[in-house]
């Protein structure tokens, strides 16, 4: 039986105009000297973004991205109904402190490296039942406060091997709602949790693959779409390791993805910055979505894409106790649609 | 100069044995020197470890295997001279200096350093 | 009924689970062997090379024994190797050279200091006590396990 805004069980349709009215982001020095560095809002020149932990800076970056995709929208932080924010730290604790910083209610959210569509696809979902005008959706992540929470302290001289992945330092905010000029939101695929049961915490792309591949085959089947009906298809933090999985993995599913396919991780950072693997983290996707994705939309040069986040859903505690890393991939289909 | 070449080699070839368990075994740092250690241990139980050390000098004495032969020495002295509850007084007796000396420059680096990560 | 479902579906997982593990395997780059291990050879053993110059430098000139200079050159090694882990010098070379650095000494040093350092934003109790040994933990639980058990038997088997 299906609700009036669903494709499927798990693909939500928006039925009015729902429009990212601004976005805007904020990163660190390592993600300011990769290749969409002229695509962001505020280069950090340091770790420490001039605050006096890393906890501080990851949450002060968040608070920046907020403040400027508010700006950017022409809107005022009291026209805000809702902040939809996570991030990595427990008790998301950099979103919990941002929003305290602001006027504004708070829904938090956790969805590891895949709440930037999360959180997008609920702000819009709430825009389109008529629950908020507006919305803010963000997040962030940060090299040195994951690294410290999740592996080891920071000038510990462990050797990481060749597969791992560099957290991205950085916040990502996108402001919705309806109307306006901006690229639009028609479609969102919520993701099931996948386990294929890889244990290796830092063997992250192969264990949010099959998440993708879930997510991905999912929509295009709920929208009865092709990833050639997209200009740009793109996962959150799949790295070199998962890029190659989800390629082959989709190709076995007949959906060919070679042509239009990259993943954000790969595209923060240059080849020849030491990242290993490629970015991860919630401001991976976050990063290169509200701005550079969106900037092309706006500019038209891309007319429709797909941006599917991809979150590890395992804890410190988890993997200490051998469990494996059950994953998530949350898609939002955005278009360049002429102002209604 | 013929026993720093020795301590070289000696010194280099534990290395690789530690750097085979962590890329061949798949261990993580924290659990190969663990193993490293009690390995020292167990070596010098054996009575092998102590020719290692006149063999190879800091090649023995350098490496993380050396503190689990100075735990052992420790408290196998102690016990000789005051009997079996001696293994239990003993045993932080002989690497004392090296426990101590990172305890309190790691105190101070705390105060001094901010991490860079 | 219901529970003979759950363990077939648990089954077909499992099985599904370890194929998908055997096919991702194949993408997973394999560390370069005999790169590491050549690496972690050179500098492992230049460490050495080094704690044997200081200790003969030790005996030779400060006319220490061969006790105290070992003890000297643990505390000369150790102190080097945290004012590298607080100059943000370590980790890169830990990275480089991988057992090389973690196996002496000054890997247990970097292990302690760099999380002292790290959690001083914690406070200096809970922060930089309570963490200091979160990594150096192991090595010392289970040296002194290992020496306390190799002891002991030892002790039963001579004297006894």
């Amino acid at each position: 039986m299906k609700a009036q805004h669903q494709c499927g069980r798990q693909t939500w349709k928006f039925l009015h105009d729902i429009r990212i009215q601004g976005s805007a982001v904020a990163v660190g020095p390592l993600e300011g000297e990769g290749p969409l560095a002229a695509e962001f809002d505020h280069i950090h020149p340091d770790m420490y973004a001039g605050q006096a932990s890393w906890e501080k800076a990851e949450r002060y970056m968040m608070y920046q991205a907020v403040q400027t995709a508010i700006k950017k929208s022409n809107l005022l932080e009291s026209e805000i109904d809702i902040v939809l924010a996570g991030d990595l730290l427990n008790q998301t604790i950099s979103s919990n402190f941002t929003a305290s910083q602001l006027n504004i209610p708070l829904i938090g959210m956790f969805g590891a490296c895949s709440t930037s569509m999360e959180t997008l696809s609920v702000g819009a979902a709430l825009i389109d039942a008529g629950y908020a005008s507006y919305i803010i959706a963000t997040c962030s992540s940060h090299n040195c406060t994951a690294e410290k929470q999740f592996r080891y302290p920071t000038e510990y001289g462990g050797q990481k091997p060749e597969y791992a992945q560099w957290t991205v330092t950085g916040a990502g905010a996108a402001v919705v709602g309806r109307g306006g000029a901006g690229p639009r939101i028609t479609h969102a695929t919520i993701g099931k949790v996948v386990d294929m049961g890889i244990k290796d915490p830092f063997d992250m792309g192969s264990a949010m693959a099959p998440a993708a591949v879930d997510t991905l085959s999912t929509h295009f089947r709920d929208t009865d779409r092709m990833p050639s009906d997209y200009d740009l298809i793109v996962t959150g933090d799949l790295g070199k390791v998962g890029y190659a999985i989800l390629k082959d993995e989709m190709k076995d599913l007949a959906f060919e993805m070679t042509p239009v396919y990259n993943d954000c991780g790969l595209m923060i950072y240059s080849p020849d910055q030491q990242v290993f693997s490629g970015g991860s983290g919630c401001a991976s996707s976050a990063v290169v979505t509200y701005s550079y994705i969106m900037n092309r939309l706006r500019e038209g040069s891309i007319k429709r894409a797909l941006v599917c986040a991809t979150g590890a859903l395992f804890s410190p505690v988890s993997y200490q106790q051998g469990e494996s890393i059950p994953c998530i991939a949350h898609a939002v289909a955005l278009e360049a649609v002429e102002e209604v | 100069m013929g026993q720093v070449a020795i301590a070289f080699l000696v010194g280099g070839v534990i290395c690789v044995i530690g750097q085979a368990l962590l890329d061949f075994a798949k261990f993580t740092p924290a659990h190969v020197m663990s193993i490293l250690v009690a390995s020292g241990a167990i070596l010098d139980g054996l009575g092998l470890y102590d020719p290692l050390i006149e063999f190879a000098g800091a090649g023995a004495t350098v490496p993380i295997t050396s503190f689990g032969h100075a735990l052992y020495h420790g408290a196998w002295q102690e016990a000789e001279q005051n009997g079996v509850i001696g293994l239990i007084a003993g045993i932080f007796e002989v690497p004392s200096a090296g426990i101590s000396a990172a305890i309190v420059f790691s105190f101070f680096a705390s105060l001094i350093f901010k991490p860079r990560g | 009924m219901a529970s003979s479902v759950k363990t077939r579906n648990q089954e077909r997982l499992a099985k599904a689970q370890k194929a998908y593990n055997e096919r991702a395997a194949k993408y997973k780059p394999k560390p370069p062997y005999l790169k590491n291990m050549t690496k972690a050879f050179l500098v492992g053993g230049a460490i050495c090379a080094f704690g044997q110059i200081i200790s003969d430098f030790y005996i030779g000139f400060f006319n220490f024994t061969k006790e105290t200079a070992g003890d000297s050159t643990v505390a000369t090694l150790i102190f080097i190797s945290i004012l590298l882990t607080g100059l943000g010098i370590y980790d890169k070379l830990g990275q480089f050279a991988g057992a090389g650095s973690a196996v002496p000494v000054t890997g247990f040093a970097n292990s302690m200091s760099s999380a002292a350092i790290e959690h001083r934003a914690e406070g200096l109790v809970l922060g930089v006590g309570g963490n200091m040994f979160k990594l150096a933990g192991g090595v010392i639980v289970y040296g002194v396990v290992a020496a306390l058990i190799v002891s002991l038997l030892k002790w039963l088997i001579i004297k006894v």
